[in-house]
């Protein structure tokens, strides 16, 4: 046991010490939070506010437009033509042109400016004046203003799950679907880069003929096992990094920002606000109502059981794959050779990580049932599944069945690997790791 | 008193048998040469004694006990196929090696300074083992292989990869060790090494123990009564003075006089031929033919 603390040390610390994981370890946070923050910014700096000159010659629309934070608009109470070639003295970044109609309402608008008005500002003209003109019609056709009101109330789903006591909880399909797309994505990850790493730990041990004075010394399933677990560590505490990292740096950027990052948040609010209904009401409370939704959605969501099945698909899923990536190992000589191996072990990974997709959007179907219930695909499709809330019974059932074909495959992996490290020179055949495994 | 006793050792991979039924027994405090060509099967018995494999049947005692697993303690293996981890720094695998022999940290590292300096390459201590030569990672192995000071020493082929300079060091560290009273396994093909150096050999081949014995014993029995004659003489046949009993296995004409190598029938002494040779001619040299150990391996396999 002692012996294997060794291993296990010696695996730690000189795999943390390599540069190669100190860059991963403080490049891997940057990039996400960049993936987080940069967007917020980008659209907090291009963002400047815009002055927008109305030229209304229909007459409909005289302080039809709400001014938002980004956006103001004036009329401009001239021509067109004169409009056009002095709006950049008189400080607008564009005009807006809404010719006198053919008919009744107008049917085309226009705006002049030397830039891109941008996408935003477009949007969000369209739809104020298509809301303007639908109320519009709707009073000539006879309609009364509450009529109107509403009309224009969103409709927003509440999906409540009856538990089986009777409970009723509220449900956030997209969050768990996040929760567990983000959970399944990082086990099949760090199965797979440790994995490999294990692979290669073996084929150096082999290439540069120390495995034989190791195991004169200790047996080759503490060899094994030691680098297995010592790596295990060492991607628990990559993982750890990175999610500390990662929090620190959106948290510093969000105190950094603090200022441009509210105005962001207030205007994406006004954007999906406003637009729907001008007098605001309504909408403020439906996203009140939305944002309680999410909370409550979160309330509901079983940390504990979340949390803990991580911890135990993201170890066993990887000791299982560990195990056979160094039995891999040891029936080789280098790198090469190791395809033909590695191919048909990945293959249940690589299945379960296509077929996220279909067990996240049914997560009570058959596939999903099936593939959390199989030891080579459950790390990653059981996780999927376990924000929505499985039964515990296949949970349970699910870790049995995993641990079980762990200590099997180790069992298995220990034998080829025992005879594997010694053997130089011929690329086994499955033929002769079969032949392996009854020595 | 046997250090190492190997009893009747039985050993099969699927598809050949690599020891069948071998013994050994190993004195204490001596140097015990592992014979045989490769493929012969002492690999495989160097690493059931390492307890790296184990034997179908049989049984492998140290010191008296039955081989168990804290023996290891006990032995220093320095394994034909051996390296060392390369991006590694010298001293920090020196330590975890000794450490994994059983040596507490300080400890193996007061020894790993007393055998550092003694070689002269305390420089190293720091540098990772891939910037080493080969002789150089070599002389790293040696020095783990017997940091722990075990009682016996295994060391398969030792000085392949050695220039002569370290060769001779290394010859001499071992005889120093086994002064020290410690026990040495030698395998090895190089037949100059074994005689230079071991006490016993036992010669392996096919998986069968085909000899064994004290090296000057297995000479002794090799022997048999030839000897090398250089002489000078007037054009005078040897025939024509010895007994026919008397074999003689060659005559010829050199540079200074003649050459000629004769057997003794087994009832004669030296001094019966040198009797005859003097009155007949004029000896130059003299000397009795003792097989190498080379001329008996050869001769041993050849018969088998």
């Amino acid at each position: 046991m002692n012996k294997i603390w060794l291993v296990i040390q010696r695996e730690y610390s000189t795999r943390v010490r390599k540069k190669s994981f100190i860059i991963m370890t403080i490049l891997g946070p940057l990039l996400m939070a960049a993936v987080m923050i940069v967007p917020v910014y980008l659209a907090s700096i291009s963002d400047e506010t815009k002055t927008v000159g109305v030229v209304d010659e229909s007459g409909f629309f005289e302080n039809a437009f709400k001014d938002t934070d980004k956006i103001k608009f004036k009329d401009m109470h001239l021509d067109i033509a004169a409009a056009k070639r002095n709006y950049e003295k008189l400080d607008y970044n564009m005009v807006l042109y809404i010719p006198k109609p053919a008919y009744t309402y107008p049917q085309k608008i226009f705006i002049y400016s030397n830039k891109e008005p941008g996408l935003n500002v477009e949007r969000y003209i369209r739809n104020s004046i298509n809301n303007d003109l639908r109320t519009m019609r709707l009073k000539n056709a006879g309609v009364s203003n509450d009529l109107i009101k509403t009309m224009k109330n969103s409709i927003s789903i509440s999906t409540i799950k009856i538990t089986d006591t009777g409970k009723e909880e509220k449900r956030m399909g997209q969050l768990y679907f996040i929760i567990g797309m983000v959970l399944a994505i990082s086990i099949y990850f760090f199965i797979f880069l440790y994995g490999t790493q294990v692979m290669r730990g073996v084929i150096e041990e082999k290439t540069s003929r120390i495995v034989e004075v190791i195991i004169s010394s200790i047996k080759p399933f503490q060899l094994m096992m030691g680098k297995i677990i010592g790596l295990a560590l060492v991607g628990l505490t990559q993982f750890l990094l990175w999610v500390f990292l990662t929090a620190a740096i959106v948290t510093g950027a969000k105190i950094a920002f603090a200022g441009q990052l509210q105005q962001v948040e207030k205007y994406e609010m006004q954007k999906t606000g406003q637009v729907i209904d001008p007098s605001n009401k309504v909408t403020v409370n439906a996203n009140y109502d939305k944002t309680a939704e999410v909370f409550e959605a979160i309330k509901s969501i079983n940390f504990t059981v979340i949390v803990g099945s991580f911890i135990f698909y993201f170890l066993f899923g990887y000791l299982l794959y560990a195990a056979l990536f160094a039995a891999i190992g040891a029936s080789v000589d280098n790198d090469v050779d190791t395809q033909q191996f590695v191919l048909p072990v990945t293959v249940p990974l690589i299945i379960s990580i296509a077929t996220i997709q279909s067990v996240v959007n049914n997560p009570d179907g058959p596939t999903a049932l099936w593939l959390s219930m199989i030891p080579l695909t459950s790390p990653v499709s059981m996780m999927a599944r376990i924000p929505f809330g499985v039964p515990y019974w296949q949970i349970a059932l699910s870790m049995v069945l995993l641990i079980l074909t762990f200590v099997l495959t180790t069992w298995f992996a220990g034998k080829i690997y025992r005879i594997g490290i010694l053997m130089y020179g011929k690329k086994p055949s499955y033929k002769d790791l079969w032949k392996w495994l009854k020595y | 008193m046997e250090l190492l006793v190997a009893e009747n050792i039985h050993k099969s991979f699927s598809n050949h048998k690599a020891l069948n039924g071998v013994s050994i027994s190993v004195p204490e405090s001596s140097i015990f040469g592992l014979l045989g060509p490769n493929g012969a099967g002492k690999t495989t018995l160097i690493r059931i004694i390492n307890q790296i494999t184990a034997a179908d049947s049989g049984n492998v005692y140290l010191d008296g006990e039955i081989l168990k697993p804290n023996h290891i303690e006990y032995i220093g293996y320095l394994p034909e196929e051996r390296g060392l981890y390369k991006k590694m720094k010298v001293g920090e695998q020196a330590i975890y090696l000794a450490m994994l022999k059983g040596l507490s940290k300080k400890e193996a590292k007061k020894q790993l300074k007393y055998w550092f300096e003694k070689y002269e390459i305390a420089s190293w201590w720091g540098r990772k083992v891939e910037e080493l030569s080969k002789g150089m990672q070599q002389k790293v192995q040696f020095i783990v292989t017997i940091l722990h000071k075990p009682k016996l020493l295994i060391f398969d082929e030792p000085f392949s990869g050695f220039d002569p300079i370290n060769t001779e060091l290394l010859k001499e560290e071992i005889l120093n060790l086994r002064d020290e009273g410690a026990t040495v396994i030698f395998s090895t093909h190089n037949m100059a090494s074994v005689e230079e150096i071991c006490d016993h050999i036992a010669l392996i081949n096919k998986s069968e123990k085909i000899l064994d014995g004290k090296v000057t014993e297995i000479k002794d029995a090799y022997k048999n009564s030839t000897y090398e004659l250089e002489y000078e003489a007037n054009n005078i046949k040897l025939a024509s003075f010895l007994p026919p009993d008397f074999s003689i296995l060659s005559e010829e004409k050199t540079e200074k006089g003649y050459q000629a190598r004769i057997q003794l029938p087994s009832d004669k002494y030296t001094n019966d031929l040198l009797k005859l040779m003097m009155q007949n001619s004029h000896i130059n040299l003299f000397k009795e033919l003792i097989p190498s150990m080379n001329e008996i391996f050869i001769r041993r396999v050849t018969e088998n």
